[in-house]
């Protein structure tokens, strides 16, 4: 274990460092002169040269490069040219609104998920089977935004039971909150719900042919009993790698489904430095979405060593792919 | 050959996906040509217009017909989607095979480097590469053909994996063939229903991301009508004209269920053993 665990260790330590070489390569070395991007060529010679100093652009590349990375470490992130106030304070501000949300999504997703998988598969060929698949292909070819201003247009609009946008702010209370928070976890979830129940739906079915499940049958366990004892929890292995995957599609949801509902989170965060050309603010939201991907597939790579003996072995060995 | 076809013709989810998808195709290539009114044609006294037979799906809120929107937008998602697959395709696959073929470090290498672009999700490339290069077109092809390129290498990969076990790769090589034309006329041919199936699955994706792109206002720039920006224009116009934000979306839906449902009845075709495969 320990060897594995050093491994991947190594490997995401290296991945993070070099997610942060591309950022930098791609967001200021790539665009010339960074001060110029950010302000537009209408600026004057004193704003643009006291930028360029702020930023510390007469410094080597290298030299900035190394500043940075420090600063990631240590909460020194530089200060937003829009709003004027430390970066490390406006992420997090944000993250108190974009990581709850897609906490309860992923809840969401996989308490919709998994059991309709379940039931798909312990139904296979009859006509739940058929419902949970020809949901699930409406539900992954439905794009998540669209989705989105469906159920504000029902919700909102029609019915009036939560806001069609914006953020009350955990101040208002986490109920409030929480409302507002409801249709976006909604939008963001449904759609990874539908991928998780075709997994689990797969993987609950691959089981049912092996030979541990027709022993399970032989000693007189019933289907059911034979299904919820030894089925699921072994089809639950692939299906926590693709709920690790669907973390990535989870960050670059909350990107746009932050801005569907107007939600204050790194996503919208994202969009804005965007359009007011914030490239300080910018590289180091890119570095921590990107950042957030590679830290949490590790962890599912763990769990997964964790769940599985024969993934370790496998690390393990000269030569082994983990 | 025909019986392919016979059994492609008997299979509901080639028949229904085939649809959809064609419909979408022939919209993009109608439009080249045809649409019901000028795509980009201004009318403020039509603004807003429901469904009626002037303008079958309506008017947008600068009075432009809908429906001829939506055709020129197909052209986008079209155009955006297949660019991108062959550049991820182009560069993934011969990556893929070299991968396999080569081994060792190089395999280990373009690995590791399969796993770091996984790190950057489609709209997080977009982003970077809007900051460099401004919004468009050309930038979600860059984006969304960058995320594919690792994809396709994993399953060039794969396949030529199990493939170059089998001994009509050893004969080859005992006949003199060099590792890449091993690569191009034996193994290429072999994982081919492997990529095509890959290639829809794709292209699904790249539909939903170059929608989503633009959505956010980092694809296809205004005037061109495109999918995403539509439906970014029906929000702020949901109030006054719920049936803008229906169409767009809808054709998304559609182009991408039916592209979907091609898939999964190709590898049924193609292949029975791939569905488990992939």
């Amino acid at each position: 274990m320990p060897a594995f665990l050093v491994r991947r260790l190594a490997g995401l330590i290296a991945t993070l460092l070099g997610a942060t070489v591309v950022v930098f390569v791609v967001l200021e070395i790539l665009p010339g002169d960074p001060a110029l991007v950010m302000l537009g060529v209408t600026a004057d010679d004193a704003t643009l040269a006291a930028l360029r100093t702020e930023m510390g652009l007469d410094r080597p590349a290298v030299v900035r490069y190394l500043d940075w990375v420090a600063g990631l470490v240590t909460g020194d992130l530089g200060t937003s040219q829009t709003y004027g106030v430390p970066v490390a304070g406006l992420v997090g501000e944000r993250i108190a609104v974009s990581l709850p949300l897609a906490l309860i999504a992923l809840t969401l997703a996989a308490a919709l998920g998994i059991p309709l998988g379940v039931v798909a598969a312990a139904n296979h060929g009859r006509p739940a089977d058929a419902a949970v698949i020809g949901a699930a292909q409406i539900g992954v070819a439905m794009p998540n935004f669209w989705l989105a201003i469906l159920l504000i247009l029902l919700f909102a609009v029609e019915l009036r039971w939560v806001p069609a946008g914006g953020f009350a702010g955990w101040e208002a209370g986490a109920g409030e909150a929480l409302r507002s928070l409801a249709l976006p976890a909604v939008a963001l979830a449904l759609p990874q719900a539908a991928i998780l129940a075709r997994v689990t739906r797969a993987a609950v079915l691959d089981q049912f042919g092996h030979d541990h499940i027709r022993t399970a049958r032989a000693k007189g366990l019933s289907r059911t009993a034979a299904l919820i004892g030894h089925a699921v929890p072994n089809a639950l292995i692939p299906v926590v790698t693709i709920l690790g995957l669907q973390f990535s599609f989870l960050i670059a949801g909350t990107i746009i489904i932050e801005n569907v509902f107007y939600l204050p989170g790194l996503g919208r965060l994202v969009v804005q430095a965007i359009a007011q050309r914030d490239l300080i603010v910018l590289k180091t939201l890119v570095v921590l979405l990107a950042g957030a991907v590679v830290v949490v597939s590790f962890l599912v790579d763990l769990a997964y060593a964790g769940l599985d003996p024969r993934v370790r072995l496998a690390a393990a060995a000269p030569g082994g792919a983990a | 050959m025909s019986g392919v076809v016979r059994r492609a013709l008997r299979s509901p989810a080639i028949l229904i996906g085939g649809t959809l998808a064609g419909a979408t195709l022939v919209a993009t290539l109608v439009s080249l040509v045809w649409t019901p009114w000028p795509a980009t044609a201004i009318d403020i006294a039509a603004k807003l217009q429901g469904p009626s037979a002037a303008h079958l799906l309506g008017t947008d809120p600068f009075g432009r017909d809908v429906l001829s929107m939506l055709m020129v937008g197909a052209r986008t998602s079209v155009v955006v989607a297949l660019v991108a697959v062959a550049l991820g395709a182009g560069v993934g696959v011969p990556l893929g095979l070299a991968a396999a073929a080569i081994g060792g470090l190089i395999d280990d290498l373009i690995s590791r480097l399969a796993d770091f672009v996984f790190a950057f999700p489609v709209l997080l490339s977009a982003v970077m590469v809007t900051a460099v290069l401004g919004p468009g077109a050309v930038n979600a092809i860059i984006a969304i053909g960058l995320f594919n390129i690792p994809v396709f290498a994993r399953v060039a990969r794969a396949g030529a994996l199990a493939i170059r076990q089998r001994d009509f790769i050893a004969a080859a090589r005992l006949a003199g063939k060099g590792e890449a034309a091993i690569a191009y006329q034996h193994i290429l041919p072999n994982i081919a229903a492997l990529l095509v199936v890959q290639v829809t699955i794709q292209f699904a994706l790249a539909i939903l991301a170059e929608a989503s792109l633009s959505y956010l206002g980092l694809g296809v720039q205004p005037p061109a009508p495109s999918w995403g920006k539509m439906l970014n224009d029906a929000q702020t116009y949901m109030f006054l004209q719920p049936w803008l934000a229906v169409f767009p979306g809808l054709a998304i839906a559609l182009t991408v269920l039916g592209i979907n449902l091609l898939g999964d009845g190709l590898s049924d075709l193609l292949d029975p053993q791939l569905r488990r495969a992939v």
